[in-house]
């Protein structure tokens, strides 16, 4: 066993220490499986300390690494080089602190994000960003991709809800960030804000302070089904310029209705119906009653076919389970799924999916959409037979273009899936030369030697392997578009 | 593609997964290990490498696999439908025909699988030869010299005397002239160590049964399900069991099990023989209580006085889609006050001899169910499966818990 291994088990005992290539393959990729590559070991520290010790010992053999949650990520963000070591945050899942009175809680990165909510529900309190995978995916991910979820329109993305963290550098040094009373420190610079999103690249983050919310008095949940897409996407519009500010607007297609219908997820959507549309409404029971009343008016001023109302706790999460199981219920459609991730302003939904439809079908690829409506986050999704080269290429190129499609329309390539390895070729779209030499200098700061997280989110002139790696992936995998 | 020549299907019903890793917070052994390759996602994406000629040496992924509980937790939290369980049992026979596992260990393993726990009639002089251990003072003695690992020492559970071990009468039983006969003739399966340590559940069974007016026939031909044998990879030895029991049970409609590890089994009889007699036995299996809730009882049960909580078997729960109808016949026990625990559809790390090849592990999967079960505050467990009880009941007991453990069926034996 090579030193830097046989230092690591010393550390963690051979127990933590994961070093057969074969069992290694396990983490060759996450969500994101267009980009794969084994890493060079996976270790599984269950404290700060155990972390600042294997952080040490890589910064003292220039070895680069990668912190891993749950491995979710939908943009190749925990996907490390074969020459990094992973450092696995799944044992670290303690939710170490619960503040009632004062709003917060104190968590290791490797809690899942519904189990933390699960720990105060009692309290009457919940934490609200609510990604689609928050019954598996951490905090610490969460944290690290500045993740949303449907309730983000109302409630706002994870940097709205970090208070402050504890952070491992790529050195090895701890560093706290923020503090629970709010997170400016002296001078306005909010650090926990700027490590919120830098997807694992500025550090580990060993412990976060997060803000937890009380339950609302009433929760309304409507889903309504529409013979048209266009109908869905204006029922929205008319919702956000009445005023209302609804806790999620979803909107679900028909591809993607008919195979979440197919699996254990489904929810009694219409199979039908070209579109459905899920709006839940929270706050005081007068208000919210209100409220849902003029939702119900925009449902039928636009033709809606079937409305369903919420009327307990079960019902609601019925129509929730549809939403939040609709990218695995992919896996009924083909081998592997492309879940994209890009925004433009609401009020041009209905081009973008028009357009959309249009990419889909000039690259002929199979292609289902399931959407924040309120905040215009798009997650088209690509089903493909990643076995098949010329497949793959084209669901690249098509994902390509749509996110061109995106930021031509005012919007951007990432709404919450991060930019990871999966977009490193498109923050050009977005940036030029200058902005994103900004972006370097703030990450030079934190990980000077661009060891912690190598290569990802920001397209890198360095001539450093790791760095040119996924790049060249997908040109190779595009390239294999030509090939007879 | 495959490496092997044979069907790819196994490898074909991996690339049914996205991972999306929706399964992550529902398998048991990744909950206490926190390892990818310790949960289904890690392990369908390690058997797909394997499949596709990824894996360099097969031997480093197997323990992986082995720690697997085979619970199929996974396939109720997945909404691709991945057929987990069908994935892990062939690309287990597939590494146990190409590397068989080697050692003392793995040949025990066959040797007891094979030549003990499949023949009814072994199995008992096993257990009479247990029970005079017991009885002599030599297992305390071989506890003491350390000849049995203590960690199984201490959770082995006391073998019952003879008259509880005593198996059920083969051939046809009757109502009682006193009770309305419902004209329907039903099969009893009664494998293998249901018989010797919980002798009184089949006798239940059999008393529950023709309480409420059913002709019950236990026929003599029957023989182990093989579902041990299918975990541990080896099919071909399953199938030949199969054989024999769809053989005998040909001449009824309905095949009855109390036991969820059993039933689930026999109810895979199709993919297991892949023919339509195969197919045709899944059919006629029914768990006892999926059976008599679907019929309805004619005849109450006795009162029971007990705060009680129900724990899903998984192969009963996940494995055949089997909740509501325990609890609904349980509702109906006067007295009974069935409360809720929490994650009741949670392993409770059983799973056949599970507990023996992987005691450690086990272990922290019984203690979490435990738990869970003493926050509820019950006197009384009331799980459907054999392995299950003896787990829950051997943990409770190490614990210091003074709580029953009972097979649903025993609450619905009518007043003497």
């Amino acid at each position: 066993m090579p030193r830097l291994e046989s230092a690591l088990v010393r550390l963690l005992g051979p127990q933590r220490v994961l070093t057969s290539p074969d069992a290694l393959l396990a983490w060759e990729c996450d969500g994101f499986t267009v980009h794969k590559s084994r890493p060079r070991a996976v270790v599984l520290p269950e404290s700060t300390a155990e972390v600042q010790a294997v952080v040490r010992l890589l910064a003292d053999a220039q070895v680069p690494f990668v912190p891993r949650g749950a491995g979710t990520c939908l943009s190749g963000g925990p996907t490390a080089g074969t020459t990094a070591v992973v450092l696995d945050l799944s044992r670290m899942r303690r939710v170490l602190r619960i503040e009632t009175a004062d709003l917060f809680a104190v968590v290791e990165p490797g809690v899942v994000n519904a189990d933390l909510t699960a720990a105060v529900k009692h309290l009457g309190l919940h934490y609200a960003p609510d990604p689609s995978s928050q019954t598996v995916c951490t905090i610490g991910g969460n944290f690290a991709e500045n993740s949303g979820g449907p309730h983000c329109f109302k409630y706002g993305m994870t940097q709205d809800h970090v208070l402050a963290a504890l952070v491992v550098l790529p050195d090895g040094s701890l560093a706290r960030l923020g503090s629970p009373a709010g997170s400016r420190l002296p001078g306005s610079v909010d650090l926990t804000a700027l490590f919120c999103g830098s997807e694992g690249t500025f550090g580990i983050a060993t412990e976060i302070t997060v803000r937890l919310c009380r339950d609302q008095e009433s929760v309304r949940t409507l889903l309504a089904s529409f013979a048209t897409m266009t109908a869905a996407c204006r029922t929205v519009g008319d919702i956000v310029a009445a005023g209302l500010v609804p806790a999620a607007l979803e909107i679900l297609d028909q591809a993607t209705i008919r195979a979440v219908e197919a699996s254990v997820y489904r929810a009694g959507y219409p199979a039908d119906a070209a579109a459905v549309l899920l709006v839940e409404l929270d706050g005081p029971t007068a208000v919210v009653g209100e409220e849902a009343a003029e939702v119900r008016a925009a449902f039928a001023r636009n033709g809606a076919l079937r409305i369903e109302e919420a009327t307990d706790p079960n019902e609601r999460k019925r129509l929730w389970k549809g939403r939040k199981g609709a990218f695995g219920a992919m896996g009924r459609l083909n081998t592997d799924l492309y879940v994209l991730d890009g925004v433009v302003p609401r009020t041009r939904l209905e081009e973008a999916l028009a357009g959309i439809t249009a990419i889909g079908a000039k690259h002929g690829v199979l292609m289902t959409n399931v959407f924040h409506a309120g905040d215009g986050n798009l997650h088209p999704n690509i089903s493909y037979d990643g076995r098949d080269a010329a497949a793959t290429a084209r669901t690249i190129a098509a994902g390509h273009e749509i996110l061109q499609l995106c930021v031509d329309l005012g919007g951007s390539i990432s709404g919450e899936h991060g930019i990871g390895t999966e977009k490193l070729d498109h923050v050009r779209m977005m940036y030029d030369a200058a902005d994103l030499a900004v972006m370097a200098k703030v990450r030079a700061v934190w990980n000077p030697d661009d060891r912690c997280n190598p290569g990802k989110a920001l397209p890198s002139r360095s001539a450093c392997a790791e760095s040119a790696k996924w790049p060249a992936m997908t040109a190779r995998i595009l390239r294999d578009e030509v090939r007879p | 593609m495959a490496s092997s020549s044979e069907s790819p299907s196994p490898y074909a019903r991996t690339l049914d997964c996205v991972h999306c890793g929706l399964c992550l917070p529902y398998c048991p052994t990744h909950q206490v290990l926190g390892v990818e390759a310790d949960s289904p996602r890690g392990r369908i994406y390690l058997m797909r490498a394997l499949a596709e000629g990824r894996v360099q040496d097969p031997t480093a992924i197997r323990p992986f696999l082995d720690r697997c509980l085979d619970c199929r937790a996974c396939e109720t939290a997945c909404p691709s439908g991945v057929k987990y369980g069908e994935i892990l049992e062939d690309t287990k026979a597939r590494l146990e025909r190409d590397r068989p596992q080697r050692g003392l260990r793995a040949f025990l393993v066959r040797f007891l699988l094979w030549h003990v726990v499949a023949r009814q009639r072994r199995l008992r002089v096993l257990f009479a030869v247990l029970r005079l251990l017991e009885i002599t003072g030599l297992r305390w003695l071989a506890t003491k010299l350390r000849v049995v690992p203590a960690a199984i020492a201490k959770l082995a559970p006391p073998v019952p005397p003879a008259i509880e071990r005593s198996p059920l009468p083969t051939g046809e039983h009757h109502p009682p002239a006193t009770v309305a006969r419902r004209g329907e003739r039903v099969a009893l399966f009664t494998g293998c160590i249901m018989e010797p340590m919980f002798g009184r559940v089949h006798r239940a069974t059999l008393q529950v049964l023709l309480a409420n007016g059913f002709q019950v026939v236990v026929p003599a031909a029957q023989r182990c399900c093989g579902a041990l044998l299918v975990h541990a990879g080896q099919p071909d030895r399953a199938r030949e069991l199969a054989r024999a029991n769809v053989r005998a049970f040909a001449d009824v409609d309905v095949v009855l099990n109390n036991s969820a590890g059993c039933g689930c089994a026999m109810k895979e009889y199709g993919h297991l023989l892949g023919d339509a007699d195969g197919a045709a036995f899944a059919a006629k299996c029914r768990d006892i209580s999926e059976f008599l809730a679907e019929r309805g009882l004619s005849t109450a049960p006795a009162e029971c006085r007990a705060r009680a909580a129900y724990d899903d078997p998984c192969h009963l729960c996940h494995g055949q889609g089997v909740r509501s109808q325990p609890r609904q016949l349980l509702a109906q026990v006067p007295g009974l006050e069935l409360v809720a625990h929490d994650k009741p559809e949670d392993c409770c790390g059983s799973a056949g001899i599970y507990n023996l090849l992987q005691p450690e592990l086990a272990g922290e999967i019984g203690r979490k169910k435990i738990e869970s079960l003493a926050r509820a505050g019950v006197d009384l467990v009331l799980t459907g499966n054999p392995g299950c009880m003896l787990q829950i009941d051997s943990h409770l007991r190490a614990a210091g818990h003074k709580v029953r453990v009972r097979h649903p069926i025993e609450l619905l034996v009518p007043p003497q």
